[in-house]
């Protein structure tokens, strides 16, 4: 038991971990859709203390990890042109396009800023009329609201020379994705707590039933994931499929109303490309037509870029939870976090980088894992 | 990015129209929409995350996450320095090639 000293709660920890194992009587396997989820889980080693019969599954929940190349080589093509200011949040720096990153544009003299919040973006605007300034949005429904707050306030204050280059993506069809998938494995969800917070959790019931799955709604710390898994065998071994909030001092079922009133003014849902895993119907957010002076695509006609994927990276498994990072023959020697053939190795959220950081491939569980295949 | 990080309101105030609050995460304080939280008062901790307030948490739960995001290095890249880290991360690779 490495790991459970440094839990918040120990004592906590050993309880849960008790009532799991007095609990399972078979092989189970769940998905944690949240990037922010597994790198608690790979940290403090969750995976390990489970009983065997216990299978964690990484989802794709990471956007840095999903947003799709064309429009990683948009935003690189837009941040290159003279007079635009083209501002993103720090994870998407190194994100790699097809020939160069955020990080390089910059070093050949584009004016990329990290922001901390897309209103800040908005504000440099206001402070500089005589330039284009780009906000890149991406990010799941946590993120898009305050997304859609910068183009709210944007066409109030009719701010002209700021516009967003949008990419977001909704958790519940790509749930639905990999349910409908041939090859799925997952038999329960662990939903992602602060898109719930945003949306609540009127959208997943559906689902549960659909697919006969139990979702639970968990928080990212190392004692809700515990509850969550702990919830989901439940559901599992009792044969029930329902949606359970484990989070609720976070997530009310109706979400947060104002914030999804914004939403539904700003954004559309639209079909979505993810990185590695190719389009999810409905899975994604577009500016409205309302909105349309706002959107970077149009104002900077992008069109026509041809992408090149890298060959070698199969992160498209990874997200989908069909390989695990190790098993990629890139991992670790042509493939870190510093020389980053694919996103989810870039980000900090990113199985590929939580599996590197984590150095998960000296544990014994794992080269049990490697040594049947 | 998607780390939705708990703070302190400490000072609440209008800004072309809409009311903004500093917001204390352990320390590093930030402006913070309050647009979809606009209920919340001086004192009350928040679930903040790029820069909006988005649900209510309460002080002995907020606390506790701050305390683990801090051990695990989680507040320095929410608010650290984005540039330094790409710049260091891009440094060191033809080293990582060659080892
Ligand atoms: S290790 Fe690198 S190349 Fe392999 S799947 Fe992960 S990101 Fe792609």
């Amino acid at each position: 038991m490495k790991y459970i000293d440094e839990f918040q709660d120990p004592a906590l920890a050993r309880r849960l971990l008790d009532d799991i194992a007095g609990t399972v009587t078979r092989p189970w396997s769940m998905m944690e859709v949240c990037g922010g989820q597994t790198h608690s889980i790979i940290r403090h080693g969750i995976d390990q203390l489970l009983p065997e019969q216990i299978e964690l599954i990484h989802g794709p929940g990471c956007p840095v990890c999903v947003t799709p190349l064309e429009v990683i080589d948009k935003a690189l093509e837009i941040a290159s042109r003279p007079g635009v200011v083209f501002c993103s949040f720090g994870d998407m720096l190194r994100v790699p396009g097809s020939d160069r990153d955020l990080f390089r544009v910059r070093g050949d003299g584009g004016d990329v800023r990290v922001v901390y919040s897309p209103l800040d973006a908005l504000r440099i605007a206001q402070q500089t009329p005589d330039q284009q300034v780009v906000f890149f949005g991406v990010g799941f429904e946590t993120t898009a609201p305050a997304i859609a707050m910068a183009a709210h306030q944007a066409k109030r204050l009719d701010v002209r020379n700021f516009s967003l280059l949008v990419s977001h993506v909704r958790v519940p069809p790509a749930i639905e994705a990999i349910m409908r998938s041939p090859d799925c494995r997952v038999q329960a969800f662990l939903a992602a707590g602060h898109v719930c917070s945003v949306m609540g959790t009127l959208e997943y019931p559906a689902l549960a039933d659909t697919h006969k799955v139990p979702i639970v709604v968990t928080g990212f710390e190392p004692l809700d994931i515990l509850e969550g898994i702990r919830r989901a065998v439940r559901q599992l071994e009792r044969g029930e499929h329902r949606v359970e909030n484990a989070y609720p001092r976070a997530v009310r079922p109706q979400g947060n109303q104002v914030a999804l009133s914004v939403l539904r003014e700003v954004f559309t849902t639209t079909d979505r490309a993810w990185r590695g895993i190719g389009t999810i119907p409905d899975s994604g957010w577009r500016l409205t037509d309302t909105y349309r002076d706002y959107d970077a695509e149009h104002r900077f006609e992008v069109t026509g870029l041809t992408t090149e994927e890298p060959t070698v990276c199969r992160s498209g498994e990874v997200l989908q939870g069909l390989i695990r990072p190790h098993e990629c023959a890139a991992f670790g020697t042509a493939c870190t976090p510093r020389t980053p053939l694919g996103a989810t190795m870039v980000s900090s959220e990113g199985a590929c980088a939580a599996y590197y950081l984590y150095r998960r491939l000296a544990t014994p569980r794992m080269e049990e894992t490697t040594s049947i295949d | 990015m998607c780390l939705a990080v708990p703070g302190r309101v400490v000072g609440i105030e209008e800004r072309d129209g809409t009311p903004m609050a500093r917001v204390d995460f352990g320390g590093v304080v930030k402006d913070v929409c309050l647009a979809y939280l606009p209920e919340i008062e001086v004192g009350e901790y928040a679930i903040v995350h790029v820069g909006f307030a988005i649900q209510r948490l309460d002080e002995e739960s907020a606390l506790a996450t701050l305390r683990l995001f801090e051990r695990i290095g989680a507040l320095d890249e929410e608010f650290g320095d984005a540039w330094a880290r790409a710049a260091d991360e891009t440094e060191r690779a033809p080293e990582e090639e060659n080892r």
